[in-house]
């Protein structure tokens, strides 16, 4: 009488999820009345088919892999974290503040300071709606959207009140020195002899993220805390009669999120525009939500979708480049995935469960 | 600062403040129900695309404002299936649906009009023109009250005045009818309701569509009263405000006119007076636009009296538990 196998619904489910997507994305193509085929094939060519496509693909994708991973963490404890964008933005205001107050010598001083300030500025910022959430029953949904539009209108003020150098008309910090510059996957590869495209923003920041991925899985699921975590998630009275403060798990797995969210800011403000710029995340919080529903919440699940996501990007703006699709293609279709995989999951789940025991059933006579 | 100028700025809060009142009213509906809602802002948007380019089309903008609530009751039906009948995470299928809208808008208003993802401007009878009340003209020269009639009160478009009748309308359904106590109630206690015989699917289905409706008027207002045309993500987070609203006025109906007139008036002032200065410290304009989230979050905090949702809001009723 029980749920699927392991296997269909780690697999199976997001699969038919995605394909369902997949084709209602190529309806609306065809509603514009452009050839889905083509376009598909204009993406695969656009962002995989040379090492500049990879460059963007990798580049997008590492913003993708830290706020995916920021949401699953959260999810594990039972909150929804919808504030990454806001947490990412303030992590980037860490990282302009550690390269521009220091003149760093070499970029590999730089990076682990940058991870601190972006981790700890993040962090900080989803302090408050976890306190509240914790201890007065706020919902942390409403107060990370709340502190997602305040930490917009607090960049903008400190980028064009205070961060703005002199003479300046643009709402953007000064260039970081020289010092902080992180190496593209150009420097990296050329002296193993890759010759990687010199102009892709993809750097260092995704061995971070890998790194970040696999941290993640062992506090998950090698750690004590990361049991609390998840029972907490599963059920707050069963963490509660285990022994463990739910105020403390649900503060703790927040920060941590918080600080995944801050850390994109090595990658997008650190590793690519090498300065802290208005807008900068460019909603690669909220697509963290998508890659972990995605991902089921898993970190190689997170990885892989954030790949695709990448993908996706890169392949929306080759679109937008060359045929007259907008690029806002990409946020139907990153809607429609959150939509199948994240809020009609049972639309699919609930028949493959009768499929399943149906056909359970007639292998046992 | 003379009378004339306050009167302007608050003439232009009531203005801004309708579409943050019809939207706030719409959640009220969906959450009163237990069925939360944060894809307020995806449906006014996608309204407002969709009043705003058959307005264009048709001419009128009556057409405009039924198009606008049928775009925006789709998204409803959406959100419906999604957290009702199949029971998923509402929260989850509230931003699946902003960003439908997001894109889907500027999809289509390229493929329609190629303006780069905005409408043609409207005018005449494609948009909703301003009314004067009876004697406005001939009352201006009475002192103080003459001014407050006509600058503040006549002159408004049909929606604004329609939007605040809904407050006291919405009221009387949800406190006066036997809909509304039972739409109250499914928000509380789904399975009492259910033992009583009610179909809670039914209910709840009724409040989405209501907040359909109402995100569809709000969505129509934005694009064919307060601006002519539809531009991309013109709605600016309104839902957002809206959900604050919402949460400052604790889930009533004139709490909710309150509060949004509050955060109406927030806008206008910051839309008027780049920076304020007060007592030698001056505020930034960013402040000003941070503050109803600012306020909200103080609410939320439970510093200020408890904010405390619909029992029921946000889960999903299953019947064989």
């Amino acid at each position: 009488m029980d749920k699927l196998p392991p296997w269909a619904d780690a697999v199976l489910v997001p699969l038919i999820s995605l394909l369902l997507a997949a084709m209602i994305s190529a309806l609306v193509i065809l509603g514009i009345g452009e050839d889905p085929i083509a376009a598909v094939k204009l993406m695969i060519t656009g962002a995989l088919g040379s090492s500049y496509g990879w460059g963007y693909t990798l580049y997008y994708a590492t913003n993708f892999i830290f706020t995916g991973l920021a949401f699953a963490v959260a999810s594990h404890a039972g909150m929804f974290n919808i504030g990454s964008e806001g947490q990412a933005m303030i992590g980037g205001l860490g990282v302009a503040i550690i390269c521009l107050m220091v003149p760093w010598p070499h970029w590999s001083i730089a990076l682990p300071a940058a991870i601190a300030g972006a981790a700890v500025f993040g962090a900080l910022w989803a302090l408050i709606p976890a306190w509240l959430q914790a201890k007065r029953g706020s919902h942390i949904v409403i107060t990370t959207i709340m502190f997602n539009i305040i930490a917009a209108a607090f960049l903008n003020y400190m980028l064009v009140n205070v961060l703005r150098p002199e003479g300046s008309m643009d709402p953007a910090t000064a260039k970081f020195p020289t010092g902080a510059h992180l190496p593209t996957l150009h420097d990296m590869l050329a002296p193993v002899g890759i010759n990687f495209s010199k102009s892709a923003p993809a750097n260092i920041s995704l061995l971070v993220a890998l790194i970040a991925c696999v941290l993640v899985w062992i506090l998950i699921w090698r750690t004590r805390l990361g049991y609390e975590i998840r029972a907490l998630g599963k059920s707050e009275t069963a963490a509660r009669y285990a022994g463990i403060s739910p105020t403390r798990i649900i503060v703790i797995a927040m920060l941590i999120s918080g600080a995944l969210s801050g850390c994109m800011a090595i990658n997008n403000v650190m590793g690519e525009a090498e300065q802290l710029l208005l807008n900068a995340t460019e909603g690669a919080g909220f697509i963290g939500i998508a890659v972990a529903l995605m991902g089921r919440n898993h970190p190689l699940g997170v990885f892989l979708a954030a790949i695709l996501f990448g993908f996706l990007y890169q392949g929306g703006a080759e679109l937008a480049l060359w045929t007259s699709i907008p690029r806002e293609l990409i946020v139907v279709i990153q809607a429609l995935v959150i939509l199948f995989t994240g809020a009609l999951d049972n639309m699919v789940r609930i028949p493959l469960e009768r499929a399943f025991l149906a056909f359970g059933k007639g292998r046992k006579t | 600062m003379d009378l004339l100028s306050i009167l302007q700025v608050f003439d232009s809060g009531v203005r801004l403040a309708t579409p943050l009142l019809l939207a706030c009213l719409a959640g009220l509906f969906s959450e009163r129900a237990g069925i939360f809602d944060i894809g307020l802002e995806g449906k006014m948007l996608m309204a407002a695309f969709f009043s705003a380019a058959v307005a264009f089309v048709s001419g009128s903008v009556w057409l405009g404002l039924l198009a606008g609530i049928a775009s925006s009751l789709v998204l409803s039906a959406i959100h419906g299936l999604a957290s009702i009948t199949f029971r998923g995470n509402q929260l989850i299928s509230g931003v699946a649906i902003n960003f439908l809208a997001t894109g889907l808008t500027v999809l289509i208003a390229q493929d329609w009009f190629k303006e780069g993802g905005r409408t043609p401007s409207l005018s005449g009878a494609a948009r909703f023109e301003p009314i004067t009340l009876p004697l406005a003209n001939s009352l201006r020269d009475v002192p103080v009250l003459g001014p407050v009639y006509y600058e503040l009160i006549s002159g408004h478009t049909i929606l604004v005045y329609l939007a605040f009748l809904c407050v006291p309308a919405t009221w009387w359904i949800l406190y006066r009818t036997r809909f509304g106590l039972r739409l109250r109630a499914v928000g509380e206690n789904p399975a009492a309701v259910d033992t009583a015989g009610v179909s809670v699917v039914g209910l709840r289905y009724g409040a989405v569509a209501i907040c359909g409706v109402l995100c569809g008027v709000a969505g129509a207002y934005l694009a064919t009263a307060l601006q002519a045309g539809f531009v991309k993500d013109m709605t600016a987070q309104r839902g957002y405000i809206a959900l604050a609203a919402l949460i400052f006025a604790k889930w009533r109906p004139w709490y909710a006119l309150w509060a949004t007139l509050l955060f109406g008036l927030l806008q206008a002032i910051a839309l008027r007076y780049q920076n304020i200065e007060l007592g030698g410290v001056v505020i930034p304009v960013q402040l000003m636009d941070a503050l109803p989230y600012i306020l909200t979050v103080i609410i939320l905090a439970g510093f200020v009296g408890k904010a405390i949702p619909p029992r029921a809001g946000g889960e999903a009723y299953s019947k064989e538990r």
